[in-house]
């Protein structure tokens, strides 16, 4: 069972604004896609998915639309403003200079 | 942009909250049914699928409640929530909340009054210019005394004024201003009165920064001795005039002489105070003779500070002058410094120590309404302590509680807060009305500082009050009630000594503000009963003025005096008829210096011999009643030239002629005449002023003529004085109609009127602390009837166990009047420091008064046994089957 902790502090609006970057998803499609790309290493929690969305939607990242889902139901669904485009270009930039430093690190050691 | 989307946002979540909760929710189970579905596809069964997606979901609630909080109005939900709970916890236990609202109405509408009188009279600006660089500025004798009016900031000499006015330079200008008065007489035979006026120099309006409404305000050419310009204030100028500005430029007359209205005063002009109807020029009407004099003191000098100089500095200068002058005229009374105190502090003179002390007062009362209230609170929050248990184990945070809390006893506090705005309104009018002396009297009212204060107040008894019970009701121990059993007996041990804690303050700020009230109601009662040196029975007193215009010799007015004498004399029902300067009680007219012919003359160092001046005539002391001592009144024979005899006060022969009998001795007196006079009598002392000393006196035969500050009359009748007020107002208009009469009163009254102000804070100072008493009776009740509630178990355990009943009354008793004691011991202790601040309020008085220390305890002790009798005594009955059984 992963906890929310398994995701490193911070990086799930990156993971988030990444995921819907291609098309829009509503949250449990979000979830599993997570999940699926990471190969099952990534647990994305409701506890923290939903807080996190709305929150993203509130500072007009992400903006959401209730639309007919593939299932026929309506599903409230999430897309990238072109706010969100620019914080995650940000975000990415950021994540990539992190890790590169982290990396280096742990390969000297 | 992205502020104004994020704003967009915001308030589009302020009113559609209630539809995207909805859609939260909506969300929240599409997902979950999703997950279900997959579980199901997985090859769960139906049950199995949705127990399992909800293991992964969390606890729903809390997930929603986490969504919800990043719509940024979560602060206001749950403030909404606190207020809506609050609101239904109150109407729950509507006695509670009466009580404790009703409580706070008049607390905060009490001190909410007092803050706008204190506001008005003692903070606000004049509506002068910069009134901050404004200061008066006074004559000092060294051997002043303390707590003796007039010797501290004494009046100033006109030619004083002068000097200071033209040797220094610290100050931008000075102006003066006298008290006067005069007969206003009817253009169109309107009725004469006698109208409050002061003489102001023609720089006093340009110096404070105040324009005519209409018209102008005096030149320099008008402020001559001969000058006839006169100003009207706006009171007088609708009043008298109907609000005619035609009047402007047309004469009235004034002790009949013509006078020019130059201009009329603006409407918010009430300097120096409201009962000023109209202003001439400082020097018009002066006597010559008296301008050049440097011992005549009569004037208030308003003085303009320049910007780049501080007070010290611009007094020091004038402090030099004045003691140039002291030395040139070593014999005469002219002070040797110098003393000033803002415009502000001027004019609240006599009432800022009295205001401050009733403000103090009403502040410990709602001291004692807040502990009150926590009291209670405290006691509620007892009979909510598994509530709080359950809620905090549910997960509510400990804040959350607290914040909880707040809001009822702010809810409280609001709501008494509205009330006692309300309240204070009407009140603030009535204090406003009664208070006689307060120098702006109508502009007090009510704004929007004080809504402000009002606010400040209610917030800072809410926390003042909800904080303590707050805290103590959710702390950790409170959640062991859900694991006591309900026959919890000492669980609450905490919480009654919380309480006792509180009572026991409430009961010491009471007992402080009793004894207060105890000693100035003591004071004044003394004040009523001070031996003001006559018989005060059965004495009609009143006013006039002879004006000098019309009776222009001694002769004349000598004989207006004694045709109104005899006539009244020959009136049925009066007994005797006395006619003076001034009567005992009515305040002292002035005082002068002489100088002892038979005794050697004095070292410039020496203090001069001083006394008040008044006239009399030969028959005043014995319808007075005034005793004689030694020597003889004076006689109809001692008049005019043969005159020159006076009667000196028994405090005066002491004072002056220790050891030696003055009768026969002469003395000096440069201010009247500049002439000897025979010392022919010694009679008894009078008070010049209630509550003052009693000071040496000095009377002159009224015959002698050259009396100019209007005469006084008291008439001693067979019964009800007042009943002969008509008739002798009949005989004084019959000899003159045109002569205008005031102050028509019992000599009882005009001593109960000079007491007013003593009588009213006393009063006040009573009520407030008897409202205190009664609150720390309530809680004493209270917290006693909460502990045997508590103990309903234990005292039937005790009854079973073969207690004796009143063994068990007095245990009770003991135990509620132990707090009552202690701060019956510490407010005892807190008054005998505090008290002494008020000594200089308390006219024959000793802060350390035994016998209102004794009043105070017993009172107490009574009130305290009383408020712990009722459920000691309900205890002892207990019927103990029933105790046992209740739980």
């Amino acid at each position: 069972m992963g906890k929310p902790s398994d995701l490193v502090q911070g990086t799930l609006d990156l993971l988030i604004l990444k995921t819907i970057l291609l098309e829009p998803m509503h949250g449990w499609a979000i979830a599993k896609r997570i999940q699926q790309v990471s190969r099952e290493v990534l647990q994305v929690q409701q506890g923290s998915l939903y807080p996190a969305l709305h929150r993203l939607e509130q500072q007009g990242w992400i903006k959401a639309k209730w639309a007919e889902s593939e299932t026929g139901r309506q599903a409230k669904f999430y897309a990238l403003t072109a706010a969100g485009r620019k914080r995650l270009e940000a975000e990415t930039a950021n994540w990539n200079r992190l890790s590169a430093a982290i990396d280096l690190i742990v390969a000297e050691a | 942009m992205r502020w104004l989307a994020e704003l967009r946002m915001r308030i589009g979540m302020l009113f559609g909250r209630g539809k995207a909760g909805v859609r939260l929710d909506d969300e929240l189970r599409d997902h979950l049914e999703r997950q279900v579905a997959e579980n199901i596809a997985a090859g769960m069964n139906g049950e199995e699928a949705r127990y399992a997606a909800l293991r992964t979901f969390g606890n729903p609630a809390l997930l929603r409640e986490q969504a919800r909080t990043t719509w940024s109005w979560q602060w206001l939900e749950s403030l909404a929530r606190d207020v809506r709970f609050g609101a239904r916890s109150l109407r729950r236990s509507p006695g509670f909340s009466l009580i404790a609202i009703a409580v706070m109405a008049l607390c905060i509408g009490a001190t909410t009054s007092l803050f706008t009188v204190v506001r008005s009279v003692l903070m606000r600006p004049l509506p002068f210019r910069d009134p901050g660089r404004l200061v008066m500025l006074y004559e000092h004798f060294r051997d002043a005394r303390d707590n003796q009016a007039g010797f501290n900031y004494n009046t100033v000499a006109p030619a004083d004024y002068a000097d200071w006015r033209a040797q220094t330079h610290g100050f931008e200008d000075m102006a003066a201003w006298r008290w006067w008065q005069f007969n206003l007489t009817g253009e169109r035979g309107e009725l004469p009165e006698l109208v409050t006026a002061r003489s102001g120099s023609w720089n006093l309006f340009p110096l404070l920064g105040v324009q005519a409404a209409i018209g102008r305000t005096f030149t320099e050419s008008e402020d001559r001795l001969d000058g006839t310009a006169v100003m009207l204030t706006w009171s007088l100028y609708e009043r008298r005039f109907g609000g005619d500005p035609s009047i402007v430029g047309r004469q009235i007359h004034l002790d009949g002489e013509p006078y020019t209205v130059v201009g009329v005063l603006p409407k918010s002009f009430t300097y120096p105070d409201a009962k000023v109807e109209l202003w001439v020029p400082f020097l018009s009407g002066l006597p010559a003779e008296i301008v050049p004099h440097h011992d005549y003191h009569f004037g208030r000098v308003v003085a303009r500070l320049k910007p780049d100089v501080s007070l010290a500095s611009a007094l020091s200068q004038v402090e030099a002058v004045q003691y140039r002058l002291h030395l040139q005229y070593p014999v005469a009374p002219v002070a040797e410094d110098v003393v000033s105190r803002t415009i502000n502090d001027d004019l609240a003179k006599d009432v800022k120590k009295p205001l401050l002390l009733l403000m103090c007062a009403v502040g410990c009362m709602l001291l004692i309404g807040c502990l009150n209230v926590a009291n209670l609170l405290v006691a509620r929050g007892a009979a909510r302590q598994k509530e709080m248990a359950i809620r905090g184990a549910l997960g509510a945070q400990r804040l959350t509680l607290i914040r909880a809390q707040l809001t009822e006893s702010l809810l409280i506090c609001l709501t008494g807060g509205v009330g006692g705005v309300l309240l204070s309104l009407a009140a603030t009018n009535w204090m406003a009305s009664r208070w006689k002396d307060l120098p702006s009297a109508e502009g007090i009212h009510i704004d929007a500082v004080v809504l402000g204060f009002a606010c400040a107040l209610v917030f800072a008894a809410a926390l003042l009050a909800g904080l303590l019970p707050a805290i103590s009701s959710t702390g950790k121990a409170a959640f062991a009630s859900l694991q006591a059993s309900s026959r919890s007996t000492t669980g609450n041990l905490s919480r009654a000594t919380l309480r006792k804690t509180l009572l026991t303050v409430e009961i010491a700020v009471t007992v402080v503000l009793l004894i207060g009230a105890g000693l100035l109601l003591r004071s004044f009662v003394r004040l009523q009963n001070a031996d003001v040196g006559c018989a005060t029975g059965n004495l009609l007193t009143l006013n006039f003025s002879v004006p000098v215009q019309k009776y222009s010799s001694p002769a004349k007015v000598n004989a207006f005096n004694e045709s109104l004498l005899e006539k009244l004399r020959a009136l049925p029902g009066v007994r005797a008829v006395a006619l003076g300067s001034d009567l005992p009680g009515e305040g002292n007219g002035g005082d002068d210096i002489f100088i002892i012919k038979e005794h050697p003359p004095l070292k410039p160092s020496d203090t001069l011999p001083d006394a008040f001046t008044l006239w009399a005539d030969p028959g005043y002391f014995s319808a007075l009643q005034i005793p004689l001592l030694n020597g003889r009144f004076f006689s109809r024979d001692d008049r005019l030239d043969r005159a020159r005899k006076v009667i000196v006060s028994s405090r005066l022969a002491r004072q002056y002629f220790p050891g030696e009998n003055p009768v026969g001795k002469v003395v000096h007196v440069r201010a009247y005449n500049d002439a000897d006079y025979e010392i022919v009598g010694v009679v008894g002392d009078t008070l010049g002023q209630v509550g003052k000393p009693v000071e040496p006196a000095m009377y002159y035969p009224i015959l002698l003529g050259g009396l100019n500050r209007g005469e006084s009359l008291a008439i001693r009748t067979d019964a009800d004085p007042l009943a002969m007020s008509v008739p002798v107002q009949k005989q004084i208009a019959a000899l003159d109609p045109e002569m205008p009469v005031s102050n028509v009163q019992t000599m009882q009254q005009a001593i109960g009127d000079s007491l007013g102000n003593a009588s009213f804070s006393a009063t006040l100072v009573l009520a407030f602390s008897v409202l205190s008493l009664l609150l720390a009776s309530v809680g004493l009740y209270g917290v006693l009837s909460y502990l045997m509630a508590q103990r309903t178990t234990e005292i039937g355990v005790r009854l079973a166990l073969g207690a004796q009943r009143d063994q068990l009354l007095r245990l009770i008793l003991f135990d509620g009047l132990r707090p009552a004691v202690i701060g019956l011991a510490l407010g005892a202790a807190a008054s005998a420091g505090i008290t002494q601040l008020i000594g200089s309020m308390l006219y024959d008085t000793r802060p350390l008064d035994p016998t209102v220390y004794v009043a105070v305890t017993f009172t107490l002790l009574l009130v305290a046994t009383l408020a712990c009798m009722i459920p000691a005594w309900r205890a002892s009955r207990l019927d103990p089957m029933q105790a046992l059984r209740m739980e």
